[in-house]
């Protein structure tokens, strides 16, 4: 074997993220590792794996047939990998190999079969290879007549669930609990359906997944069991997921991971697999399960069963598929054991994906089947009240634990919120416990295991307590540790007495109530491990590590990836913590998002799989005894924490706080451009609607409004009349002292440049200047760019590279800095 | 209330209490399953030790009925975790954890820093400990005691076959789980269970085949049944021993034992089968292991992490013996299979 073709997954879209990423990287590292050439297609820029430092030939090339063969073609390579770049990959491998395009070239499939991956991706054939191993699948009977519909009812028994095939959002589909319901949903069913699909119904099932990796001797071993916490019927990369499960006995856990082993073995998996089970939370016997997905690839899960775990399952995935056996391959985080095993985890990791539902007007916050979410992050804590605590915050929306919101609703509202699962459903849970709502009526109406529901109302419960006690009893170290220990903020522990942040964390200090920093080092302590991968926990007494000292540089990573803030910060991340390392730092990253490279820790000397929040990063700071920090390369979350931190005493390296403020802060930056007599359009902020329509009236439609409070999430818009604009401010935002709404003209047919630079103390060292194809109005992250420049004038040019430096100089930009232009006929604005 | 566990090392942490309110002492050990308490803490070979359980969540669903266990009473010292659950949820669970450690009078405590411990008892080893309410009490040794003797069966038991005739199996009970027998059972094997030190060749019987089971504490302790062993051996009846009666089997034959550090307590021991490509994932649980090979034999099995020996077999007949437990519960159920294999000797 001398050269490898991999595929990538190309560009970032929802069900498809980071994550390929991440795989496709480490795959890339263990075929380097082996000294084998790496050729890798992948058109997405903004990723780890198209640095120059990995493959050894990138094309930025479309992931299809065509291309693939083209490439194929010249580069020659002795095999081929599919299952690093996702479904993407996998069905242009399939392709391929139907084609025999793989075969005419003489290219090798490495690891599972095609003919395998073929059969998980038919349902019905694979059902029926299932049924022969003797696994379950769920029930499901394909009928045209009611007739027939019946007697396949009475075989499944009441209730059962009826499809029609062929629809879409799942028009006339329903549970139905006996045969005149059947009748009736029936025949609505097949009056436009031909066909229509009678189940089992699952409610409430629990979802489990197993990932597990199989070598050619065929040792096999699961890495990481999951749970869901909602049950079956939301998609998993929609649901909350805790690693290792919480709920299942030894028999459960044990039942089903010897049926994964089983399923994967059938298949003849060489690398990795993902398995997953609906469980019936209330069995007539001893257990009653069905398969309701396998993955033959790499995906979302296995990326995040990596992280929970610290098992590197991409780079071992790759070392099997090359020949290697499990026991030749080396426990990357102990050193000095190897990865026949499973990890065995001390502590609990919880996910929660995040959705940008707010950007897309008129979406529905229901969940369900099908994916919506944008990312994810991943809690880890000793007790899952400290995890789901931690996760909450690390979404970057706006809370400070489960216990926030200001759902101004009565109960039975509340109640249909927690019946029908959607984005906010935990914060619904809450509301409905302080509002007194038992365990189990929650229960009955999510399905959401009581064992979760218990721990989500030890928090409500703790939160009550502190309200009762009130602020002046409140000081002793007992009730602050405990409060600590179920994953409250300082910030929440301040709202709720009445006090400021600061003054709980001074207490906090003096009572010596410090988070623990521990290692995840794969066996639960039972071997010392050299592992720099940390969280933070109030579960503990002491610290797996000593301090780095002043060698230690903290980089801020951009959190969970949402509409805006994408891999593009992965990238910035790992390339400084790497020339951290080559200038004799010690890079330090802190980042909560599990599908990325820079929380793979060899990228860094120290990772900390951790909140990017004020208190944490702070935390960490004095833990570590670090010199500086980086804000710049992790995107809007590290930056909004910036003033914070640097106002707390940190360092932070690059361009300071109060100049970051000074262009982030819109009248600040105004003032600025006016006193260098820069233009730029006529704009003004206000707190009283009369007063902004009649400036918008003054300066002429169209203009563009945006709250400086979102509240709902709705961004800017663009008003072409009065009524408009007085709508958009009525419905969208709250005008008021507090929160202002800024106008600014619009300009129509105007182009926007795109000035990309690189300063130090100001002197700009390096730029780039690239433009939109379509007209200055549409974001630069939605907009078509092209490079280098096409329809920049040489003039233009030179005004828009003095116009970077006055505000580099005057803004004393160090590190990276973006400036974008609007260009009219020849003016500047 | 508020408990104390003690140390030797004079070490102390205090905990609140969710078990029975009494003090206990013990050998510290620490456990990295990551489910199975309920197997875990009625295992045998847990007589007289204090379980650390490294996975923090415990109690989480709850205590299964009775038929579930792994014996008939919980026979760990005392329980420490890191977070204890009380309000269990599973649809087997018939009690809570508190409830079950208070009927059987076994103390337990959470103390958040269940990491530390385990590191403590890693560096420097196993080490006597004792829970503590008001009252201090002594340590006391339970590897200096007789533990098989305590927790073996008191006379026979006559188990399986039914009406069919069928292979008899001796099962020396040196502290047997439940599962063991179980997997004889389910092979429609008749099942002889005899105390340890019972005189297996007094019985009016054919006997296909010895096992020797699990058990606590020291082999050496287990003198009679290394006697009955010898014999078994001269007689070429096949053996399996399994766990403590993997170490009483090489030291019948001749071989040695020894203690080790902090032993194997877990569901995720890798071992190799010698001379194969083959690695299975075992559950284990025991501070002693083989040292020096008798004669004849060959090592069968070894750990892929620190090349401990986890089972031989004679090279010419049909004894052998494995370190781990290939009846599972709690754990992985890969080497099931080695009671077929033993069953083919037969």
């Amino acid at each position: 074997m001398k050269k490898i073709l991999i595929l990538g997954s190309g560009a970032l879209k929802i069900g498809q993220a980071g994550e390929f990423d991440y795989s496709g990287s480490q795959a890339i590292k263990a075929f380097k590792e082996e000294s084998i050439k790496t050729v890798l297609i992948n058109p997405n820029i903004a990723t780890i794996q198209t640095s120059k430092e990995l493959a050894d030939k990138v094309y930025f090339l479309p992931i299809t047939t065509e291309f693939v063969e083209g490439v194929i073609e010249k580069e020659k390579p002795d095999a081929i990998v599919l299952s690093f770049g996702g479904q993407t990959a996998l069905n242009c491998g399939i392709d391929l190999y139907k084609k025999g395009i793989l075969k005419k070239y003489n290219v090798q499939v490495l690891g599972t079969p095609v003919s395998s991956i073929d059969l998980t991706e038919d349902r019905e054939k694979f059902a029926h290879h299932l049924h022969k191993i003797n696994v379950a699948t769920p029930i499901s009977h394909a009928v045209a007549t009611v007739e027939t519909g019946l007697k396949k009812a009475k075989e499944i028994g009441y209730p059962v669930m009826i499809r029609a095939g062929f629809s879409l959002g799942g028009q006339k589909s329903g549970v139905v609990y006996n045969e005149k319901e059947f009748v009736s949903i029936a025949q609505a069913a097949l009056s436009f359906s031909p066909q229509i699909l009678v189940e089992k119904y699952l409610h409430h099932y629990k979802e489990i997944e197993y990932e597990v990796v199989r070598d050619i001797h065929d040792n096999c071993v699961t890495v990481c069991n999951m749970e869901n916490f909602d049950p079956l019927g939301v998609h998993t990369g929609e649901s909350i997921v805790v690693a290792p499960s919480q709920t299942l006995t030894n028999f459960e856990y044990h039942y089903l991971r010897e049926l994964s082993i089983k399923i994967v073995r059938s298949l003849g998996i060489i690398g990795e697999c993902n398995v997953q089970f609906a469980l019936n939370p209330r069995p007539k016997n001893k257990i009653e399960y069905y398969v309701i997905e396998v993955n033959a690839r790499l995906s979302r899960s296995s990326a995040l069963a990596s992280k929970a775990t610290g098992y590197p399952l991409a780079y071992v995935a790759a070392k099997l598929i090359l020949g290697k056996c499990l026991m030749e391959i080396k426990n990357q985080v102990t050193q000095v054991t190897q990865s026949f095993f499973e990890p065995a985890l001390d502590y609990i990791v919880v996910k929660i994906p995040r959705w940008d539902m707010d950007k897309f007007k008129g979406t529905s916050e229901k969940i369900g089947s099908s994916m919506k979410s944008v990312g994810e992050i991943m809690a880890i804590g000793r007790t899952f009240e400290e995890a789901i605590q931690k996760g909450v915050r690390m979404l970057d929306v706006g809370v400070q634990g489960v216990t926030d919101n200001n759902f101004n609703l009565t109960t039975e509202e509340v109640l249909a919120n927690i019946k029908q699962a959607n984005s906010k459903r935990i914060f619904f849970i809450t509301k409905a416990l302080k509002l007194g709502v038992a365990v189990q009526k929650i229960y009955e109406l999510s399905g959401i295991d009581p064992w979760f529901l218990y721990r989500l109302k030890e928090i409500v419960d703790a939160e009550r307590e502190l309200l009762n006690v009130g602020n002046k009893n409140f000081c002793s170290v007992q009730q602050l540790l405990k409060l600590k220990q179920l994953g409250f903020s300082d910030k929440k522990i301040a709202q709720i007495l009445g006090k400021k942040e600061l003054e709980i964390r001074e207490l906090r200090k003096k009572l010596k109530v410090i988070p623990s920093v521990f290692q995840i080092d794969t066996l639960a302590g039972e071997f010392p491990a050299k592992t720099n991968y940390l969280y933070t926990t109030y579960n503990g007494n002491h610290n797996d590590v000593s301090p780095i000292g002043d060698k230690g540089v903290m980089v801020l990573g951009s959190g969970p990836y949402r509409i805006g803030s994408s891999v593009e910060f992965d990238w910035t991340c790992v390339n400084s913590s790497l020339f951290l390392k080559k200038y004799g730092k010690k890079s330090i990253i802190v980042n909560c998002n599990p599908e990325t490279v820079s929380t793979d820790y060899d990228i860094s000397d120290r990772l900390y799989f951790e909140e990017v929040s004020f208190e944490r990063v702070a935390d960490i700071y004095e833990f570590e005894h670090s010199s500086s920090v980086i804000v710049s390369v992790g995107g809007q979350t590290p930056n909004n924490i910036a003033k914070k931190i640097d106002q707390y005493g940190i360092k932070i390296l690059g361009t300071t706080a109060v100049d970051i403020d000074r262009a982030e802060d819109r009248k600040k930056f105004s003032q600025l451009l006016d006193d260098l007599k820069i233009k730029q359009p006529v704009w003004n902020s206000f707190i009283d609607m009369e007063v902004a329509l009649k400036f918008a009236q003054d300066v002429g439609y169209p203009i563009l409004v945006r709250p400086s409070y979102v509240l709902s999430g709705a961004a800017m818009s663009l008003c072409y009349n009065s009524i408009e604009l007085k709508h958009f401010i009525e419905k969208a935002t709250n005008i008021n002292k507090k929160y202002p709404v800024t106008i600014s003209k619009y300009m129509t047919n105007a182009r926007e440049i795109e000035f990309d630079g690189v300063a130090e103390k100001g002197l700009v060292k390096v730029f780039a200047i690239s433009n939109h194809i379509e007209h200055a109005g549409v974001h630069s992250g939605d907009a078509t760019i092209v490079y280098p420049a096409e329809r920049v004038r040489f003039f233009s040019g030179e005004r828009m590279i003095e116009i970077a430096k006055e505000l580099s100089m005057s803004l004393n930009i160090s590190g990276p800095f973006n400036i974008q232009f609007m260009v009219k006929t020849t003016r500047f604005m | 209330m508020v408990g104390k566990l003690i140390l030797k090392d004079g070490s102390e942490f205090q905990g609140e209490s969710f078990g029975f309110e009494q003090p206990r002492s013990g050998e510290l050990v620490f456990s990295t399953g990551m489910v199975g308490y309920p197997e875990s803490l009625t295992d045998p070979s847990y007589e007289g030790q204090i379980l650390v359980s490294t996975y923090p969540i415990i109690g989480s669903y709850g205590v299964p009925d009775k038929k579930n266990w792994e014996s008939d009473k919980i026979h760990v010292s005392g329980l420490i975790v890191s977070q204890y659950i009380d309000t269990p949820s599973h649809f087997q669970s018939k009690m809570t954890l508190g409830e079950w450690l208070k009927k059987e009078k076994v103390p337990g405590l959470v103390i958040s820093d269940t990491r530390y411990l385990t590191q403590k008892l890693r560096d420097g080893g196993a080490q006597l400990a004792k829970i503590v309410f008001e009252k201090d009490i002594n340590f006391i040794d339970p590897n200096l005691e007789n533990l098989v003797n305590a927790v073996s069966i008191k006379k026979p038991l006559i188990e399986g076959g039914g009406s069919r005739p069928a292979r008899t199996i001796v099962l020396i009970d040196c502290g047997v789980k439940k599962n063991i027998i179980k997997s004889l059972l389910d092979r429609g094997v008749r099942v002889i269970t005899v105390p340890w030190d019972f005189d297996i060749f007094s019985l009016k019987e054919k006997i296909d085949g010895v096992l020797v089971s699990n058990g606590p504490g020291d082999p050496k302790m287990a003198d009679t049944t290394i006697e009955t062993v010898k014999k078994t051996i001269e007689k070429r009846i096949p053996l399996l021993g399994i766990c403590l009666g993997n170490q009483i089997l090489a030291l019948a034959a001749g071989g040695d034992t020894y203690k080790m550090k902090f032993g194997h307590r877990g569901q995720n021991q890798p071992c190799i089968m010698i001379g194969t490509k083959r690695c299975y994932l075992t559950t284990q649980n025991h501070g002693f292991a083989i040292g020096k090979m008798p004669t004849g034999f060959k090592p069968w099995f070894v750990n892929a992490n620190d090349d401990t020996n986890e089972g031989i077999i004679h090279k010419k007949f049909p004894f052998m013996s494995v370190q781990f437990h290939p009846e599972a519960c709690p754990g992985p159920t890969d080497t099931s299979w080695i009671f077929d294999y033993f069953l083919k000797k037969l």
